[in-house]
Protein backbone atom coordinates (compact mmCIF):
# COMPACT_ATOMS: atom_id res chain seq x y z
CA UNK A 1 0.00 0.00 0.00
CA UNK A 2 2.30 2.52 1.06
CA UNK A 3 4.66 1.49 -2.00
CA UNK A 4 1.50 2.52 -4.32
CA UNK A 5 1.59 5.83 -2.62
CA UNK A 6 4.56 6.32 -2.90
CA UNK A 7 5.20 5.50 -6.78
CA UNK A 8 1.95 7.07 -7.53
CA UNK A 9 3.68 10.33 -5.88
CA UNK A 10 6.59 10.31 -7.57
CA UNK A 11 4.87 9.56 -11.36
CA UNK A 12 3.30 12.47 -10.53
CA UNK A 13 6.34 14.74 -9.40
CA UNK A 14 7.85 12.94 -13.17
CA UNK A 15 4.92 13.91 -14.90
CA UNK A 16 5.46 17.45 -13.33
CA UNK A 17 8.74 17.49 -13.92
CA UNK A 18 8.89 16.99 -17.54
CA UNK A 19 5.52 19.06 -18.43
CA UNK A 20 8.33 21.93 -16.68
CA UNK A 21 10.95 20.43 -19.22
CA UNK A 22 8.86 21.26 -22.00
CA UNK A 23 8.10 24.67 -20.61
CA UNK A 24 11.66 25.31 -20.32
CA UNK A 25 13.20 24.19 -23.51
CA UNK A 26 10.22 25.82 -25.77
CA UNK A 27 11.04 28.67 -23.97
CA UNK A 28 14.63 28.68 -24.43
CA UNK A 29 14.38 27.96 -28.10
CA UNK A 30 11.09 30.77 -28.52
CA UNK A 31 14.27 33.29 -27.05
CA UNK A 32 16.73 32.01 -29.45
CA UNK A 33 18.23 34.92 -32.23
CA UNK A 34 18.07 32.32 -34.87
CA UNK A 35 15.09 33.11 -37.18
CA UNK A 36 12.97 29.25 -37.68
CA UNK A 37 12.31 30.28 -41.06
CA UNK A 38 15.70 31.02 -41.93
CA UNK A 39 16.81 27.90 -40.44
CA UNK A 40 13.77 25.73 -42.06
CA UNK A 41 14.79 27.22 -45.29
CA UNK A 42 18.56 26.62 -45.03
CA UNK A 43 20.25 27.51 -47.65
CA UNK A 44 17.28 28.33 -49.88
CA UNK A 45 17.23 31.10 -48.15
CA UNK A 46 18.17 33.50 -50.50
CA UNK A 47 15.84 32.20 -53.04
CA UNK A 48 12.41 33.24 -51.03
CA UNK A 49 10.61 36.19 -51.96
CA UNK A 50 9.61 38.36 -48.09
CA UNK A 51 5.82 37.60 -49.00
CA UNK A 52 6.91 33.92 -49.62
CA UNK A 53 8.67 34.25 -46.32
CA UNK A 54 5.28 35.04 -44.20
CA UNK A 55 3.76 32.56 -46.05
CA UNK A 56 6.22 30.06 -44.66
CA UNK A 57 5.49 31.64 -41.30
CA UNK A 58 2.37 31.65 -41.24
CA UNK A 59 1.61 28.25 -42.55
CA UNK A 60 4.42 26.64 -39.61
CA UNK A 61 2.51 29.28 -37.32
CA UNK A 62 5.69 31.17 -36.24
CA UNK A 63 3.49 34.04 -36.01
CA UNK A 64 0.98 33.05 -33.20
CA UNK A 65 1.69 33.97 -29.28
CA UNK A 66 4.44 31.92 -27.93
CA UNK A 67 1.45 30.61 -25.61
CA UNK A 68 -0.47 29.52 -28.11
CA UNK A 69 2.33 27.74 -30.08
CA UNK A 70 3.29 25.80 -26.65
CA UNK A 71 0.23 24.83 -26.53
CA UNK A 72 -0.02 23.60 -30.24
CA UNK A 73 3.34 21.50 -29.66
CA UNK A 74 2.34 20.11 -26.67
CA UNK A 75 -0.80 18.69 -28.12
CA UNK A 76 1.22 17.37 -30.45
CA UNK A 77 3.29 15.82 -28.63
CA UNK A 78 0.31 13.96 -26.63
CA UNK A 79 -0.56 12.12 -30.15
CA UNK A 80 2.79 10.91 -30.40
CA UNK A 81 3.82 13.51 -33.42
CA UNK A 82 7.40 14.24 -32.53
CA UNK A 83 7.96 17.22 -35.99
CA UNK A 84 9.89 17.01 -38.72
CA UNK A 85 13.88 16.57 -38.45
CA UNK A 86 14.55 19.07 -41.58
CA UNK A 87 18.55 17.82 -41.09
CA UNK A 88 17.66 14.06 -41.09
CA UNK A 89 14.50 14.71 -43.36
CA UNK A 90 12.89 12.40 -41.49
CA UNK A 91 10.24 12.05 -38.70
CA UNK A 92 11.69 13.68 -35.48
CA UNK A 93 10.47 10.00 -33.74
CA UNK A 94 12.44 7.55 -36.66
CA UNK A 95 15.32 9.77 -35.68
CA UNK A 96 15.29 9.21 -32.24
CA UNK A 97 14.72 5.73 -32.87
CA UNK A 98 17.17 4.88 -35.51
CA UNK A 99 19.93 6.63 -33.64
CA UNK A 100 19.29 5.22 -29.73
CA UNK A 101 19.26 2.18 -31.07
CA UNK A 102 22.51 2.86 -32.32
CA UNK A 103 23.42 4.63 -28.91
CA UNK A 104 21.93 2.08 -26.25
CA UNK A 105 24.58 -0.53 -26.80
CA UNK A 106 27.05 1.69 -26.38
CA UNK A 107 25.44 3.16 -23.39
CA UNK A 108 24.54 0.11 -21.67
CA UNK A 109 28.14 -1.53 -22.48
CA UNK A 110 29.64 1.59 -20.69
CA UNK A 111 27.80 1.95 -17.82
CA UNK A 112 27.74 -1.62 -16.68
CA UNK A 113 31.55 -1.84 -17.57
CA UNK A 114 32.22 1.74 -14.97
CA UNK A 115 30.21 0.50 -12.45
CA UNK A 116 31.76 -3.52 -12.13
CA UNK A 117 35.25 -1.35 -12.27
CA UNK A 118 34.31 1.07 -10.44
CA UNK A 119 32.78 -1.41 -7.54
CA UNK A 120 35.95 -3.52 -7.61
CA UNK A 121 38.43 -0.48 -7.64
CA UNK A 122 36.37 1.18 -4.76
CA UNK A 123 36.45 -1.92 -2.74
CA UNK A 124 40.37 -2.73 -3.42
CA UNK A 125 41.17 1.16 -2.32
CA UNK A 126 38.49 1.40 0.69
CA UNK A 127 39.37 -2.15 2.39
CA UNK A 128 43.22 -0.81 3.26
CA UNK A 129 42.93 3.03 3.65
CA UNK A 130 46.23 4.76 3.09
CA UNK A 131 47.96 1.42 1.42
CA UNK A 132 49.53 1.85 -1.56
CA UNK A 133 47.20 0.13 -3.98
CA UNK A 134 44.27 2.91 -2.14
CA UNK A 135 46.71 5.74 -2.97
CA UNK A 136 47.24 4.33 -6.37
CA UNK A 137 43.65 3.71 -6.67
CA UNK A 138 42.64 7.25 -5.59
CA UNK A 139 44.88 8.97 -7.61
CA UNK A 140 43.97 7.48 -10.67
CA UNK A 141 40.53 8.49 -9.91
CA UNK A 142 41.04 12.21 -9.11
CA UNK A 143 43.13 12.42 -12.51
CA UNK A 144 39.96 10.81 -14.26
CA UNK A 145 37.97 12.64 -12.73
CA UNK A 146 39.37 16.50 -13.78
CA UNK A 147 40.06 14.63 -17.76
CA UNK A 148 38.10 16.65 -20.41
CA UNK A 149 36.29 13.17 -21.69
CA UNK A 150 36.84 14.65 -25.35
CA UNK A 151 40.13 14.63 -24.95
CA UNK A 152 40.65 11.18 -23.51
CA UNK A 153 38.51 9.90 -26.41
CA UNK A 154 40.88 11.90 -28.12
CA UNK A 155 44.13 10.69 -27.13
CA UNK A 156 42.34 6.83 -27.19
CA UNK A 157 42.24 7.85 -30.90
CA UNK A 158 45.60 8.69 -31.46
CA UNK A 159 47.01 5.98 -29.59
CA UNK A 160 44.89 2.98 -30.77
CA UNK A 161 43.46 3.52 -34.27
CA UNK A 162 45.88 6.45 -35.58
CA UNK A 163 49.16 4.97 -34.01
CA UNK A 164 48.68 1.33 -33.54
CA UNK A 165 46.19 0.86 -36.06
CA UNK A 166 44.35 -1.64 -33.92
CA UNK A 167 40.62 -0.42 -34.10
CA UNK A 168 38.55 2.08 -36.79
CA UNK A 169 38.92 5.74 -36.72
CA UNK A 170 35.73 6.46 -37.25
CA UNK A 171 31.84 5.38 -37.94
CA UNK A 172 29.66 2.56 -36.65
CA UNK A 173 30.89 0.25 -39.31
CA UNK A 174 33.19 0.68 -42.63
CA UNK A 175 32.82 3.28 -44.97
CA UNK A 176 30.80 2.24 -47.93
CA UNK A 177 28.96 -0.60 -46.73
CA UNK A 178 25.58 -0.79 -45.79
CA UNK A 179 24.61 -1.25 -42.45
CA UNK A 180 22.63 -4.26 -42.47
CA UNK A 181 25.86 -6.17 -44.18
CA UNK A 182 28.26 -5.31 -41.53
CA UNK A 183 28.96 -8.14 -39.44
CA UNK A 184 28.10 -8.25 -35.46
CA UNK A 185 32.01 -8.53 -34.31
CA UNK A 186 33.33 -5.24 -36.95
CA UNK A 187 30.02 -3.50 -35.28
CA UNK A 188 32.06 -4.70 -31.69
CA UNK A 189 35.17 -3.55 -33.17
CA UNK A 190 34.07 -0.13 -33.71
CA UNK A 191 32.19 -0.25 -30.32
CA UNK A 192 35.46 -1.13 -28.89
CA UNK A 193 37.15 2.23 -28.14
CA UNK A 194 34.43 4.69 -27.65
CA UNK A 195 32.64 2.30 -25.14
CA UNK A 196 36.16 2.45 -23.10
CA UNK A 197 36.61 5.80 -22.96
CA UNK A 198 32.94 6.52 -21.98
CA UNK A 199 33.65 3.93 -19.23
CA UNK A 200 36.75 5.28 -17.88
CA UNK A 201 35.06 8.44 -16.87
CA UNK A 202 32.26 6.98 -14.77
CA UNK A 203 34.79 4.39 -12.96
CA UNK A 204 35.95 7.69 -10.94
CA UNK A 205 33.09 9.09 -9.87
CA UNK A 206 31.81 5.14 -8.77
CA UNK A 207 35.12 4.16 -7.05
CA UNK A 208 35.98 7.47 -5.16
CA UNK A 209 32.18 6.90 -3.78
CA UNK A 210 32.38 2.99 -3.11
CA UNK A 211 35.74 3.66 -1.74
CA UNK A 212 34.21 5.99 0.79
CA UNK A 213 31.36 3.73 1.72
CA UNK A 214 34.08 1.00 2.36
CA UNK A 215 36.55 3.17 4.34
CA UNK A 216 34.09 3.75 6.50
CA UNK A 217 32.97 0.12 7.11
CA UNK A 218 36.32 -0.89 7.36
CA UNK A 219 36.21 1.16 10.63
CA UNK A 220 32.90 0.26 11.90
CA UNK A 221 31.91 -2.06 15.18
CA UNK A 222 31.06 -4.62 12.70
CA UNK A 223 34.36 -4.89 10.89
CA UNK A 224 36.36 -5.09 14.53
CA UNK A 225 34.29 -7.63 15.48
CA UNK A 226 34.63 -9.48 12.80
CA UNK A 227 39.24 -8.62 12.16
CA UNK A 228 38.59 -10.42 16.33
CA UNK A 229 37.00 -12.94 15.86
CA UNK A 230 40.49 -13.87 13.01
CA UNK A 231 38.89 -13.49 9.85
CA UNK A 232 41.31 -11.45 7.26
CA UNK A 233 41.02 -8.48 5.78
CA UNK A 234 39.89 -9.47 1.99
CA UNK A 235 37.26 -12.13 3.83
CA UNK A 236 35.67 -9.00 5.65
CA UNK A 237 36.08 -7.01 2.22
CA UNK A 238 34.69 -9.91 0.29
CA UNK A 239 31.80 -10.90 2.65
CA UNK A 240 30.56 -8.41 4.11
CA UNK A 241 32.01 -4.83 2.65
CA UNK A 242 31.00 -5.65 -0.65
CA UNK A 243 27.33 -5.92 0.38
CA UNK A 244 27.73 -2.98 1.99
CA UNK A 245 29.20 -0.59 -0.77
CA UNK A 246 27.77 -2.24 -3.94
CA UNK A 247 24.39 -0.94 -3.39
CA UNK A 248 25.22 2.83 -3.07
CA UNK A 249 27.02 2.20 -6.22
CA UNK A 250 24.26 0.64 -7.75
CA UNK A 251 22.35 3.57 -7.22
CA UNK A 252 24.87 6.08 -7.56
CA UNK A 253 24.99 4.57 -11.03
CA UNK A 254 21.40 5.05 -11.45
CA UNK A 255 21.40 8.86 -10.46
CA UNK A 256 24.05 9.74 -12.72
CA UNK A 257 22.57 8.31 -16.16
CA UNK A 258 22.51 11.93 -16.99
CA UNK A 259 26.60 12.53 -17.17
CA UNK A 260 26.75 9.02 -18.69
CA UNK A 261 24.25 11.04 -21.77
CA UNK A 262 26.41 14.13 -22.25
CA UNK A 263 29.64 11.83 -22.03
CA UNK A 264 28.02 10.10 -25.08
CA UNK A 265 27.53 13.43 -27.02
CA UNK A 266 31.23 13.68 -26.89
CA UNK A 267 32.81 10.54 -27.16
CA UNK A 268 30.49 9.66 -30.29
CA UNK A 269 31.43 13.36 -31.43
CA UNK A 270 35.13 12.32 -31.56
CA UNK A 271 34.80 8.60 -32.86
CA UNK A 272 32.22 9.97 -35.17
CA UNK A 273 29.91 7.01 -34.02
CA UNK A 274 26.06 8.08 -35.86
CA UNK A 275 24.38 7.92 -32.59
CA UNK A 276 21.77 9.78 -30.66
CA UNK A 277 24.29 12.37 -28.99
CA UNK A 278 25.89 12.97 -32.77
CA UNK A 279 22.38 13.76 -34.03
CA UNK A 280 22.00 15.98 -30.62
CA UNK A 281 25.29 18.38 -31.81
CA UNK A 282 23.92 18.41 -34.83
CA UNK A 283 20.33 19.50 -33.76
CA UNK A 284 22.13 22.48 -31.71
CA UNK A 285 24.68 23.39 -34.45
CA UNK A 286 21.84 23.40 -37.10
CA UNK A 287 19.28 24.57 -35.46
CA UNK A 288 16.78 21.66 -36.23
CA UNK A 289 14.41 22.54 -33.19
CA UNK A 290 11.94 20.33 -33.34
CA UNK A 291 14.79 17.09 -33.14
CA UNK A 292 16.23 19.24 -30.10
CA UNK A 293 13.41 19.65 -28.13
CA UNK A 294 12.39 16.08 -28.75
CA UNK A 295 15.91 14.64 -27.64
CA UNK A 296 15.67 17.01 -24.16
CA UNK A 297 12.56 15.80 -23.57
CA UNK A 298 13.58 12.19 -23.96
CA UNK A 299 16.92 12.62 -22.42
CA UNK A 300 14.57 14.00 -19.27
CA UNK A 301 12.62 10.79 -19.54
CA UNK A 302 15.50 8.58 -19.65
CA UNK A 303 17.44 10.33 -16.71
CA UNK A 304 14.28 10.67 -14.41
CA UNK A 305 13.33 6.81 -14.74
CA UNK A 306 17.06 6.35 -13.55
CA UNK A 307 16.75 8.68 -11.12
CA UNK A 308 13.60 6.97 -9.65
CA UNK A 309 15.56 3.63 -10.15
CA UNK A 310 18.30 5.04 -7.58
CA UNK A 311 15.41 6.60 -5.33
CA UNK A 312 13.68 2.93 -5.03
CA UNK A 313 16.55 1.20 -4.85
CA UNK A 314 17.58 3.09 -1.76
CA UNK A 315 14.10 2.88 0.33
CA UNK A 316 13.66 -1.13 -0.63
CA UNK A 317 17.80 -1.59 0.58
CA UNK A 318 17.53 1.04 3.34
CA UNK A 319 14.15 1.40 5.39
CA UNK A 320 15.48 4.24 7.55
CA UNK A 321 15.47 6.60 4.58
CA UNK A 322 11.45 5.71 4.06
CA UNK A 323 11.29 6.74 7.56
CA UNK A 324 12.96 9.69 7.44
CA UNK A 325 10.73 10.69 4.29
CA UNK A 326 7.52 10.03 6.55
CA UNK A 327 8.80 11.87 9.70
CA UNK A 328 9.36 15.16 7.01
CA UNK B 1 51.41 15.33 13.56
CA UNK B 2 49.37 18.11 12.80
CA UNK B 3 51.72 20.67 10.95
CA UNK B 4 52.47 18.49 7.96
CA UNK B 5 48.90 18.53 6.12
CA UNK B 6 48.88 22.20 7.36
CA UNK B 7 52.03 22.55 5.59
CA UNK B 8 51.25 20.89 2.67
CA UNK B 9 48.14 22.79 2.28
CA UNK B 10 50.06 26.12 2.82
CA UNK B 11 52.13 24.84 0.17
CA UNK B 12 49.35 23.74 -2.26
CA UNK B 13 47.70 27.29 -2.17
CA UNK B 14 51.30 29.20 -2.60
CA UNK B 15 51.47 27.11 -6.29
CA UNK B 16 47.88 27.87 -6.61
CA UNK B 17 48.33 31.48 -6.35
CA UNK B 18 51.06 31.58 -8.20
CA UNK B 19 49.70 29.80 -11.00
CA UNK B 20 46.83 32.09 -10.61
CA UNK B 21 48.69 34.91 -10.49
CA UNK B 22 50.95 33.62 -13.82
CA UNK B 23 47.73 32.80 -15.90
CA UNK B 24 45.85 36.25 -15.20
CA UNK B 25 49.21 38.27 -16.15
CA UNK B 26 49.59 35.90 -19.21
CA UNK B 27 47.81 38.48 -21.49
CA UNK B 28 50.23 40.65 -20.60
CA UNK B 29 53.39 39.44 -21.17
CA UNK B 30 52.31 36.97 -24.35
CA UNK B 31 51.00 39.62 -25.97
CA UNK B 32 49.78 38.83 -29.60
CA UNK B 33 52.00 35.28 -30.30
CA UNK B 34 48.97 33.39 -29.46
CA UNK B 35 47.68 34.92 -32.28
CA UNK B 36 51.11 35.40 -34.69
CA UNK B 37 51.16 33.07 -37.86
CA UNK B 38 54.57 32.20 -39.27
CA UNK B 39 54.05 30.75 -42.84
CA UNK B 40 57.40 29.30 -42.74
CA UNK B 41 56.63 27.09 -39.51
CA UNK B 42 53.42 25.42 -39.67
CA UNK B 43 52.78 22.47 -38.46
CA UNK B 44 56.06 22.17 -36.58
CA UNK B 45 56.88 18.98 -34.29
CA UNK B 46 57.92 20.57 -30.38
CA UNK B 47 61.65 21.64 -30.37
CA UNK B 48 63.89 23.90 -28.61
CA UNK B 49 62.93 26.41 -30.85
CA UNK B 50 59.08 25.60 -30.87
CA UNK B 51 58.49 24.46 -27.34
CA UNK B 52 55.03 22.41 -27.88
CA UNK B 53 55.38 22.99 -31.54
CA UNK B 54 52.88 25.25 -34.18
CA UNK B 55 50.08 24.61 -35.58
CA UNK B 56 48.88 24.66 -39.50
CA UNK B 57 49.13 28.54 -39.44
CA UNK B 58 52.33 28.31 -37.40
CA UNK B 59 50.97 29.89 -34.61
CA UNK B 60 53.10 28.32 -31.76
CA UNK B 61 51.22 25.76 -29.95
CA UNK B 62 52.58 26.73 -26.00
CA UNK B 63 51.10 30.15 -26.17
CA UNK B 64 47.98 29.63 -27.58
CA UNK B 65 47.39 26.71 -24.38
CA UNK B 66 48.37 29.60 -22.08
CA UNK B 67 45.76 31.79 -23.55
CA UNK B 68 43.68 29.57 -23.87
CA UNK B 69 44.04 28.25 -20.09
CA UNK B 70 44.02 32.13 -19.02
CA UNK B 71 40.43 32.63 -20.48
CA UNK B 72 39.24 28.85 -19.42
CA UNK B 73 39.65 30.32 -16.42
CA UNK B 74 38.45 33.69 -16.32
CA UNK B 75 34.75 31.93 -17.95
CA UNK B 76 35.00 29.13 -15.34
CA UNK B 77 35.41 31.71 -12.79
CA UNK B 78 32.70 33.61 -13.74
CA UNK B 79 30.59 31.01 -14.10
CA UNK B 80 31.41 29.75 -11.06
CA UNK B 81 30.58 33.11 -9.16
CA UNK B 82 27.30 33.75 -11.35
CA UNK B 83 25.90 29.95 -10.42
CA UNK B 84 26.89 30.66 -6.89
CA UNK B 85 24.81 33.84 -6.50
CA UNK B 86 21.58 32.12 -8.31
CA UNK B 87 21.77 29.19 -6.44
CA UNK B 88 22.13 31.36 -3.00
CA UNK B 89 19.28 33.71 -4.28
CA UNK B 90 17.01 30.79 -5.23
CA UNK B 91 17.86 28.66 -1.76
CA UNK B 92 16.88 31.89 0.11
CA UNK B 93 13.86 33.26 -1.61
CA UNK B 94 12.86 29.16 -1.53
CA UNK B 95 12.58 30.06 2.67
CA UNK B 96 10.52 32.79 2.36
CA UNK B 97 6.79 31.15 1.86
CA UNK B 98 6.19 26.94 1.06
CA UNK B 99 4.72 27.84 -2.52
CA UNK B 100 8.28 29.46 -3.53
CA UNK B 101 9.84 26.75 -2.15
CA UNK B 102 7.94 24.18 -4.29
CA UNK B 103 8.13 26.26 -7.12
CA UNK B 104 12.54 26.46 -6.67
CA UNK B 105 12.67 22.56 -5.82
CA UNK B 106 10.16 22.11 -9.19
CA UNK B 107 12.94 24.25 -10.75
CA UNK B 108 16.05 22.08 -9.41
CA UNK B 109 14.33 19.10 -10.28
CA UNK B 110 13.67 19.81 -13.73
CA UNK B 111 17.20 21.60 -14.60
CA UNK B 112 19.16 18.31 -12.88
CA UNK B 113 17.10 15.84 -14.95
CA UNK B 114 18.27 17.15 -18.27
CA UNK B 115 21.50 15.78 -18.74
CA UNK B 116 24.31 19.00 -18.38
CA UNK B 117 25.64 19.21 -21.68
CA UNK B 118 22.17 18.74 -23.66
CA UNK B 119 20.75 22.10 -21.30
CA UNK B 120 23.90 23.70 -22.05
CA UNK B 121 23.64 23.53 -25.88
CA UNK B 122 19.93 24.24 -25.45
CA UNK B 123 21.04 27.37 -23.22
CA UNK B 124 24.34 28.63 -25.83
CA UNK B 125 21.40 27.89 -28.62
CA UNK B 126 19.23 29.94 -27.17
CA UNK B 127 21.64 32.87 -26.63
CA UNK B 128 23.74 32.87 -29.93
CA UNK B 129 26.65 31.54 -28.33
CA UNK B 130 29.87 33.83 -27.59
CA UNK B 131 31.84 34.23 -24.32
CA UNK B 132 28.61 35.71 -22.46
CA UNK B 133 26.31 32.98 -23.43
CA UNK B 134 28.49 30.49 -22.50
CA UNK B 135 29.00 32.17 -18.95
CA UNK B 136 25.30 32.39 -18.49
CA UNK B 137 24.44 28.96 -20.02
CA UNK B 138 27.10 27.39 -17.62
CA UNK B 139 25.79 29.59 -14.44
CA UNK B 140 22.61 28.25 -15.40
CA UNK B 141 23.13 24.72 -15.65
CA UNK B 142 25.25 24.61 -12.35
CA UNK B 143 23.23 25.84 -9.60
CA UNK B 144 20.70 23.53 -8.86
CA UNK B 145 23.06 21.23 -7.42
CA UNK B 146 24.81 23.60 -4.79
CA UNK B 147 20.79 25.32 -4.60
CA UNK B 148 19.58 21.55 -3.33
CA UNK B 149 22.46 21.37 -0.85
CA UNK B 150 22.10 25.14 0.32
CA UNK B 151 18.61 24.49 1.13
CA UNK B 152 18.87 21.72 3.02
CA UNK B 153 21.09 23.76 5.05
CA UNK B 154 18.97 26.79 5.52
CA UNK B 155 15.75 24.33 6.17
CA UNK B 156 17.94 22.51 9.05
CA UNK B 157 19.24 26.34 10.27
CA UNK B 158 15.29 27.41 10.20
CA UNK B 159 14.33 24.83 12.93
CA UNK B 160 17.14 26.15 15.16
CA UNK B 161 16.40 27.41 18.82
CA UNK B 162 17.58 30.81 17.86
CA UNK B 163 15.81 31.02 14.83
CA UNK B 164 11.99 30.32 16.68
CA UNK B 165 13.28 32.74 19.59
CA UNK B 166 13.79 35.81 17.09
CA UNK B 167 10.64 34.47 15.35
CA UNK B 168 9.04 34.61 18.79
CA UNK B 169 10.18 38.57 19.22
CA UNK B 170 8.13 38.96 16.05
CA UNK B 171 10.55 39.35 13.46
CA UNK B 172 9.49 38.90 9.61
CA UNK B 173 10.72 35.98 7.54
CA UNK B 174 12.85 38.20 5.73
CA UNK B 175 14.78 39.84 8.33
CA UNK B 176 15.52 36.39 9.74
CA UNK B 177 16.82 34.72 6.07
CA UNK B 178 19.36 37.92 5.80
CA UNK B 179 20.49 38.21 9.01
CA UNK B 180 20.50 34.70 10.63
CA UNK B 181 20.43 32.36 7.79
CA UNK B 182 22.53 33.35 5.00
CA UNK B 183 25.21 34.71 7.03
CA UNK B 184 25.59 30.74 8.09
CA UNK B 185 25.68 29.59 4.94
CA UNK B 186 28.18 31.66 3.40
CA UNK B 187 31.69 29.75 3.87
CA UNK B 188 29.10 27.15 1.76
CA UNK B 189 28.88 29.11 -0.72
CA UNK B 190 32.89 29.78 -0.71
CA UNK B 191 33.22 26.19 -0.93
CA UNK B 192 30.40 25.39 -3.53
CA UNK B 193 31.67 27.62 -5.77
CA UNK B 194 35.37 26.51 -5.36
CA UNK B 195 33.32 22.85 -6.14
CA UNK B 196 31.84 23.93 -9.50
CA UNK B 197 35.33 25.71 -10.58
CA UNK B 198 36.09 22.85 -12.20
CA UNK B 199 33.20 21.43 -13.53
CA UNK B 200 31.94 25.07 -15.12
CA UNK B 201 35.61 24.35 -16.63
CA UNK B 202 35.05 21.52 -17.97
CA UNK B 203 31.79 22.05 -19.64
CA UNK B 204 32.94 25.70 -21.03
CA UNK B 205 35.65 23.42 -22.56
CA UNK B 206 33.04 21.08 -24.05
CA UNK B 207 30.81 23.08 -25.41
CA UNK B 208 33.52 25.41 -26.86
CA UNK B 209 34.91 22.15 -28.63
CA UNK B 210 31.59 21.20 -30.12
CA UNK B 211 31.32 24.06 -31.72
CA UNK B 212 28.59 26.05 -29.60
CA UNK B 213 31.15 27.79 -26.97
CA UNK B 214 33.60 30.41 -27.35
CA UNK B 215 34.08 31.96 -31.05
CA UNK B 216 36.43 29.70 -32.76
CA UNK B 217 38.81 32.90 -33.37
CA UNK B 218 39.76 33.06 -30.15
CA UNK B 219 42.45 30.65 -28.50
CA UNK B 220 40.05 28.60 -26.51
CA UNK B 221 41.06 25.15 -25.49
CA UNK B 222 38.27 23.64 -26.92
CA UNK B 223 38.99 25.83 -29.90
CA UNK B 224 42.02 24.26 -29.99
CA UNK B 225 41.23 20.75 -29.34
CA UNK B 226 38.65 20.99 -32.12
CA UNK B 227 41.04 21.78 -34.53
CA UNK B 228 43.69 19.45 -33.41
CA UNK B 229 40.57 16.73 -34.07
CA UNK B 230 41.12 17.65 -38.37
CA UNK B 231 44.54 16.99 -38.26
CA UNK B 232 44.64 14.30 -35.77
CA UNK B 233 45.08 11.63 -38.66
CA UNK B 234 47.76 12.89 -40.01
CA UNK B 235 49.78 12.08 -37.10
CA UNK B 236 50.08 15.48 -35.65
CA UNK B 237 49.72 14.46 -31.81
CA UNK B 238 51.28 17.75 -30.37
CA UNK B 239 48.04 19.34 -31.33
CA UNK B 240 46.18 17.30 -29.43
CA UNK B 241 48.07 16.15 -25.98
CA UNK B 242 49.43 19.92 -24.96
CA UNK B 243 46.58 21.69 -24.57
CA UNK B 244 44.01 18.86 -22.85
CA UNK B 245 47.16 18.11 -20.79
CA UNK B 246 46.67 21.40 -19.61
CA UNK B 247 43.36 21.94 -18.86
CA UNK B 248 43.63 18.68 -16.96
CA UNK B 249 46.25 20.04 -14.83
CA UNK B 250 44.53 22.82 -14.55
CA UNK B 251 41.70 21.54 -13.44
CA UNK B 252 43.32 19.26 -10.53
CA UNK B 253 45.04 21.56 -9.25
CA UNK B 254 41.62 23.46 -8.25
CA UNK B 255 40.00 20.68 -7.73
CA UNK B 256 42.39 19.42 -4.89
CA UNK B 257 42.41 22.93 -3.89
CA UNK B 258 38.86 22.60 -3.37
CA UNK B 259 38.89 19.74 -1.47
CA UNK B 260 41.28 20.41 0.98
CA UNK B 261 39.39 23.89 1.51
CA UNK B 262 36.41 22.20 2.48
CA UNK B 263 37.78 19.94 4.85
CA UNK B 264 39.54 22.75 6.51
CA UNK B 265 36.72 24.49 6.81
Amino acid sequence: MRLTAWLASRLLRLLLVLLSVAAVSFGLMMLSPIDPVDAYLGPQMAQVSPEQRTLIAERWGFNAPASVQFHHWLQQLLSGELGWSHIYNQPVSDVINQRFQRSFFLLLSAWLLSLILGVVLGIAAGSKEGSLLDRLISGYAYITASTPTFWLAMLALLLFSVTLGWTPTCCAGPTGVLSQEVTLLTQLHHLLLPTLTLALLGVATITLHTRAKMAAFMRSDTALHAFAQGASRFDIAWRHGLRHASLPAVTLAFASLGELFGGSLLVEQVFAYPGLGQATVAAGLRSDVPLLLAIALFTALFVSVGNLIADGLYQWADPRIARDRTNE
Amino acid sequence: MNSQPRLVAAGYAGVFGLLVLLLLSSSLWLGDSPLHMQFEARLMPPSAEHWLGTDALGRELWARTLAGLALSFGVGLSAALLGTLIALSLASLAMLSPILDALVSLLIDTLLSVPHLILLLLIAFALGGGTQAVIIAVALTHWPSLARLLRAELLSLRNSPYVAISKGFGKRQGFIVWYHLLPHVLPHCLVGALLLFPHAILHEAALTFLGVGLDPTQPAIGVLLADAMRYLTGGYWWLGVFPGLGLLLMVLAIERFASMLRKAL
